[in-house]
């Protein structure tokens, strides 16, 4: 099928659905969140291991379309090893661009930083969607507050 | 002679494009579209005819006020109702069901009511393939009351478990509401037999006819409820007007729903006296023009003949039901045959969520429904997240059903 260049299904997005990153249960975590958007039925359960203001390692479950799987896949691979500080930055980033009904305003060096995630920009312009791509950005934004002791409990 | 060709013409909306394609609609359950002449109704209603109904003595307010009782006659004679004032308008289904479960709870505090009462000790049964507006209302009720809540299982097939009716349906029983059509499996009840233990039992009967309003005859003399309810808006005709069904001597001794204008019969600070049925249940300002369009739009159905609606509609069951069959990794949820079935196809896909097949169809001009349809629990009974869902209407063609087909195969190529 040809994809429209306007669709929210690019290539990236369908890759990690099918080959998703960082998918599986830490043994050895601070926090644990579990995350539902009901407009889909999409779940996914997040947990994190945080060491010296680093995410160490982050590890989820989950189950729901496509959207949703792949964002948690892709935030997955972009948060593992950076700073809790760059991380969240990265979320609210990512949450702007969500917000931006498909007029994203973010300058090159924030477009760089999104990295794949860049790639859901698409999804802005479906507001039915846009809590699908957040899904698993609000989690590990909760369970990095829970594990850093920074309220927000799941 | 039914023509869907001449039928499409007449629904102005099924020649636009949609992402540079032309429109597939496969979303009539969830809301028909409208012909021209319903259309018309509304514009030539406000243009022509606009005032308050029932009060104002001028020229428009006894014509607003004819063509507003004029469409309750409509209603009347297109269910078969023995009396016209048997007709309530309400704002959609929900309404019309939660006017039942509401005014059965304040019959506990009305004297000359008892005979509604519901209680502790006593139970409302619904069935598990209920839309959430013939769930939510009876759980309420229950809530308010102390009645227990229960419900009547389906099968794999989508089917009510008959062997459970008469268990699920005993003495106590105050009331049972179940669907006629449903709307996420396509499923149609056997309204005789449960009517039957309703009536048996004396128990309260009520219908949600939402689903089958639109695709087949509806003589409430036949189904033998006490009540049936279904909504304007999937009938073809506007949003924002539905309808209740009531037996008279059971309206008659109901109390009201809704307090205001309208529904009395005299007021003095010292207490109120209530209108008699219909009126007494529609307080307030009524849907005039929307309750005018939804009489058009009767008018338009019954000059096509509903039988003729129905046996087009079978035709596009079947036909459907045997193209999706082929697709592989395609399971359709509820009855595989179109025996007691309308034509609301349900399915899921394997490794493909609904809502990304409804959305990769819409790219494609397709529309669809995907999510769990208002009636969570029938997916929770198939542990499945949603369905994506096909529904048709008066106007679907084969050709459709086949642009489908090639869309579901094009989305599963995609995830491949």
């Amino acid at each position: 099928m040809s994809v429209n260049i306007d669709s929210m299904y690019q290539q990236i997005i369908l890759d990690h659905y099918k080959h998703p990153n960082h998918r599986g249960e830490l043994a050895d975590f601070d926090a644990e969140v579990h995350h539902v958007n009901p407009t889909c039925g999409d779940e996914v359960t997040l947990r994190v291991r945080v060491a010296d203001g680093e995410i160490a390692d982050l590890g989820w479950t989950g189950e729901g379309c496509s959207i949703s799987q792949a964002s948690t896949s892709v935030m997955s691979d972009l948060v593992v090893g950076s700073s809790v500080t760059d991380a969240l930055q990265l979320q609210e980033k990512f949450l702007q661009l969500m917000q931006s009904q498909g007029h994203n305003d973010l300058t090159e060096d924030e477009t760089e930083a999104l990295e794949d995630a860049i790639a859901f920009e698409g999804v802005s312009k479906y507001p039915a969607r846009v809590k699908c791509a957040l899904l698993g950005w609000m989690a590990m934004k909760s369970a990095v507050a829970s594990a850093t002791g920074a309220g927000d409990k799941p | 002679m039914f023509d869907v060709e001449v039928i499409r013409k007449d629904f102005p909306i099924l020649s636009r494009q949609v992402h540079g394609v032309p429109l597939v609609y496969l979303d009539s359950a969830n809301t028909s579209q409208k012909p021209q002449v319903v259309l018309d109704s509304l514009t030539d209603y406000y243009t022509s005819h606009n005032a308050n109904v029932a009060r104002a003595v001028h020229t428009l307010g006894s014509e607003a006020t004819m063509l507003f009782e004029g469409a309750r006659d409509k209603v009347a004679g297109f269910i078969n109702a023995p009396r016209r004032d048997e007709v309530i308008f309400t704002k959609n289904s929900s309404e019309a069901l939660n006017l039942v479960a509401y005014t059965l709870s304040n019959a506990t505090s009305t004297p000359g009511a008892e005979r509604f009462r519901v209680g502790p000790g006593d139970n409302i049964v619904v069935t598990e393939m209920e839309h959430h507006s013939n769930i939510v209302p009876w759980q309420l009720l229950a809530q308010r009351t102390g009645a227990e809540f229960r419900y009547i299982p389906i099968d794999d097939e989508g089917r009510l478990v008959d062997s459970l009716i008469d268990e699920r349906v005993d003495d106590r029983t105050k009331v049972l509401a179940f669907v006629h059509q449903s709307n996420a499996l396509g499923t149609v009840n056997n309204v005789e037999r449960l009517v039957t233990r309703a009536k048996a039992v004396g128990a309260l009967s009520v219908i949600d006819a939402s689903q089958s309003a639109p695709h087949r005859p509806l003589d409430v003399q036949s189904l033998g409820a006490d009540f049936v309810a279904f909504t304007g808006h999937k009938l073809y005709g506007p949003t924002g007007v539905g309808v209740l069904w009531g037996r008279y001597e059971l309206l008659a001794d109901l109390p009201p729903f809704l307090g205001g204008g309208e529904m009395i019969e005299t007021v003095d600070m010292s207490g109120t006296t209530f209108a008699a049925p219909p009126h007494r249940f529609e307080a307030g300002t009524p849907m005039i023009a929307e309750a005018v369009g939804l009489g058009t739009a009767i008018d338009y159905l019954t000059a096509i003949g509903m039988d003729q609606v129905q046996a087009h509609e079978a035709q596009l069951t079947a036909y459907a039901l045997d193209a999706l069959a082929q697709v592989p990794a395609l399971r359709v949820i509820g009855p595989s045959t179109p025996v007691d079935r309308g034509a609301t196809i349900s399915f899921t896909i394997k490794g493909i969520h609904p809502h990304d097949v409804s959305q990769l169809l819409d790219e494609q001009g397709i529309a669809v429904r995907a999510g769990h349809h208002c009636a969570r629990p029938v997916c929770l009974r198939y542990g499945i997240p949603a369905t994506t869902r096909a529904s048709f209407g008066i106007y679907t063609t084969t050709s459709e059903i086949d642009a489908l087909v090639a869309g579901v195969i094009k989305v599963q190529e995609m995830f491949s």
